[in-house]
């Protein structure tokens, strides 16, 4: 196995302050509610993908979502940074709250929202740019004034993919291996120093070292930040997660503390999914 | 049997297909064989030198003068002009179609953009004459002659605007839709998305639709010919009559050229040249196209 970085510590604080100036910022206390969602319905069209949904996800946690294929995880997920506004015929009921903030609120600026929740991607989609140019295009586009390099390296460092790119930062990304250039999304979305990290099954196209490589991340990840996990790697949940919201067609059928879930799991649909017995 | 039927079919129809691959090569072998084949007299009585450094064009009167120059400098004058009209505008819309514009919108805009292409360029030419010159050209720089460059270059440029905005709305569409996810889950506005990511990624793309527009702002004829003018002046200036190798190719053309003289001759020297220039520019066109289609794989 290979050996991590040590993790460096939040980048918030000084860095942070040089951002543009946002309206949700102040810090609350481990372990509360960082994202809230109520009663949620998602339709694309006349289908309901996602069924009057209610979830909290907890600071400093990584929250599982798990479920049959077409259940509705990704709609979810893309829920909560609003990345389902680009898809047209897609209608949000309810509300999500994130810090205190109804997101789909008029009042609310999805862009400043995307600044807090950060989210990678199933299959790596880094820029055709550099290495470097990867990591500082958010911060640069958000208006960081500090000092760009420090910031890119610590970021590398934080995704542990700085020994293997600090030499080639000029190189451009698509040259990296698809774990690399996983790693890479995740460094450059820890450049914008995100409450939240969304992921979408973002193992599912590598290999297992690669795999084992970000879950360790997500692990060492859930100390600064708060991840939300999409997996169909049942594994992969009970290995990284600390709690599991299970999905059936669009509902919500229980969300538990990840090894709750997994040794006693409440509902028989759960039971049948999580022993493999579907999906 | 049947069978042996279908296969005579499929052979017969391979055949026919060969046989209009072939007639179309043949055709091109054909035009390009008779371009140098009829100017090699022009170039046997004409040094090179003259030809291509000489800064009077005057085939046609006694003693004749063979120097290209003004006739490349006059379409040198009106592509160059074409493309700062066509190029801004082009792209920009291209860029508002696929990034910005509501599905709805765009189902409208890009056939009216298609029916722009559609339009005579014999009409560009009357609407650059009768309109643009009198009504907006003499108006900002009162001294323009009737026929001019400017009002020429506006209308190629409104010509090759539909290319322009075609081919690069291609090109911006064929950047995954993963980056532009990417750079707005990284917070970016539409706009940033669209100017640093869209654009950048399509960027061979959409030089490949400015050559292409460059090869045909080169070969358009009748537009020039009635707009700029048939007097070869070697100048930079938009605002005086010039000419262009097409519209030098088409007023001779008109007149009767009798084979065999040293006018017909010159003819299809010129005409050698424009086919070496819109060929260059169209094989650079293509191995940026190619070199694009690339990027992503
Ligand atoms: N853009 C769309 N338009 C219409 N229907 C959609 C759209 N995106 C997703 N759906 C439908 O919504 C449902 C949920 O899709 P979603 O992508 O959220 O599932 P998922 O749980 O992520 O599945 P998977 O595990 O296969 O990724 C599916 O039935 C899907 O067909
Ligand atoms: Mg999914």
């Amino acid at each position: 196995m290979v050996i991590m970085d040590q993790p460096q510590g939040s980048l918030a604080g000084a860095a942070k302050a040089e951002m543009r100036p946002s309206p949700v910022s102040a810090p609350e206390p481990a372990g509360e509610t960082i994202v809230r969602i109520e009663n949620l319905t998602i339709r694309y069209g006349d289908f309901s993908a996602v069924k009057n949904v209610s979830l909290d996800v907890y600071r400093n946690q990584a929250t599982a979502l798990i479920g049959p294929s077409g259940c509705g995880k990704s709609t979810l997920l893309r829920a909560i940074n609003r990345m389902n506004d680009f898809v047209p015929n897609c209608q949000v009921d309810g509300r999500i709250v994130v810090r205190g903030r109804s997101i789909y609120d008029p009042g609310c600026d999805p862009v400043d929202l995307r600044r807090h929740i950060g989210m990678v991607f199933q299959k790596p989609n880094p820029f055709p740019k550099s290495i470097y140019r990867n990591v500082s295009w958010g911060a640069k586009i958000n208006g960081y004034r500090g000092d760009m390099d420090a910031l890119v390296e610590q970021c590398l460092r934080r995704a542990g993919l700085w020994e293997e790119v600090k030499d080639k930062l000029k190189q451009v990304a698509l040259n990296l291996s698809g774990g690399q250039q996983q790693r890479l999304c995740i460094a450059r979305a820890l450049a914008l120093q995100p409450d939240v990290l969304l992921m979408d099954e973002p193992c599912s196209a590598l290999d297992p070292i690669a795999t084992a490589r970000i879950e360790d991340l997500i692990d060492q990840l859930k100390t600064d930040y708060t991840v939300v996990l999409v997996t169909h790697n049942m594994q992969q949940a009970a290995r990284v997660s600390d709690r599991t919201a299970f999905l059936y067609m669009g509902e919500l059928i229980e969300v538990e503390d990840t090894h709750v879930l997994f040794t006693h799991p409440r509902h028989p649909r759960t039971q049948a999914y999580i022993t493999g017995r579907f999906g | 049997m049947r069978r042996h039927l279908r296969n005579l079919l499929e052979r017969g129809i391979g055949v026919a297909m060969l046989i209009c691959a072939l007639l179309s090569v043949a055709t091109t072998a054909g035009i390009i064989l008779t371009l140098v084949g009829q100017s090699v007299p022009f170039f046997r009585a004409v040094p090179l030198g003259e030809f291509f450094a000489g800064r009077k064009w005057a085939p046609l009167f006694e003693p004749p003068r063979y120097g290209l120059l003004p006739l490349i400098c006059g379409t040198f004058l009106i592509t160059v002009g074409a493309l700062l009209v066509a190029v801004p505008i082009g792209v920009s819309a291209a860029l508002f179609l696929s990034e910005c514009a509501p599905r709805r919108l765009r189902d409208v805009l890009k056939p009216v953009l298609e029916i722009l292409a559609g339009v005579p360029s014999v009409v560009y030419g009357f609407f650059a004459l009768t309109f643009l010159t009198p009504n907006v050209i003499a108006k900002l720089v009162p001294s323009t002659p009737i026929f001019n460059a400017a009002s020429a270059a506006i209308v190629v440029g409104i010509m090759i605007i539909p290319t322009i905005c075609s081919l690069s709305d291609d090109a911006f569409r064929a950047v995954p839709r993963s980056l532009r996810e990417a750079g707005f889950a990284l917070s970016a506005t539409r706009f940033e998305v669209a100017g640093r990511i869209v654009l950048p990624g399509a960027a061979s793309g959409v030089v490949a639709a400015i050559l292409l527009a460059v090869g045909r702002a080169i070969g358009e004829t009748m537009a020039v010919t009635i707009a700029a003018g048939i007097k070869p002046t070697l100048t930079l200036n938009p605002f005086e009559s010039v000419q262009t190798m097409t519209a030098f190719i088409a007023e001779v053309s008109e007149g009767d050229v009798e084979a065999g003289t040293m006018a017909s001759h010159c003819l299809f020297a010129v005409g050698l040249v424009l086919f070496a220039i819109t060929l260059g520019v169209n094989l650079v066109a293509r191995w940026f196209s190619r070199r694009f289609r690339e990027v992503y794989e």
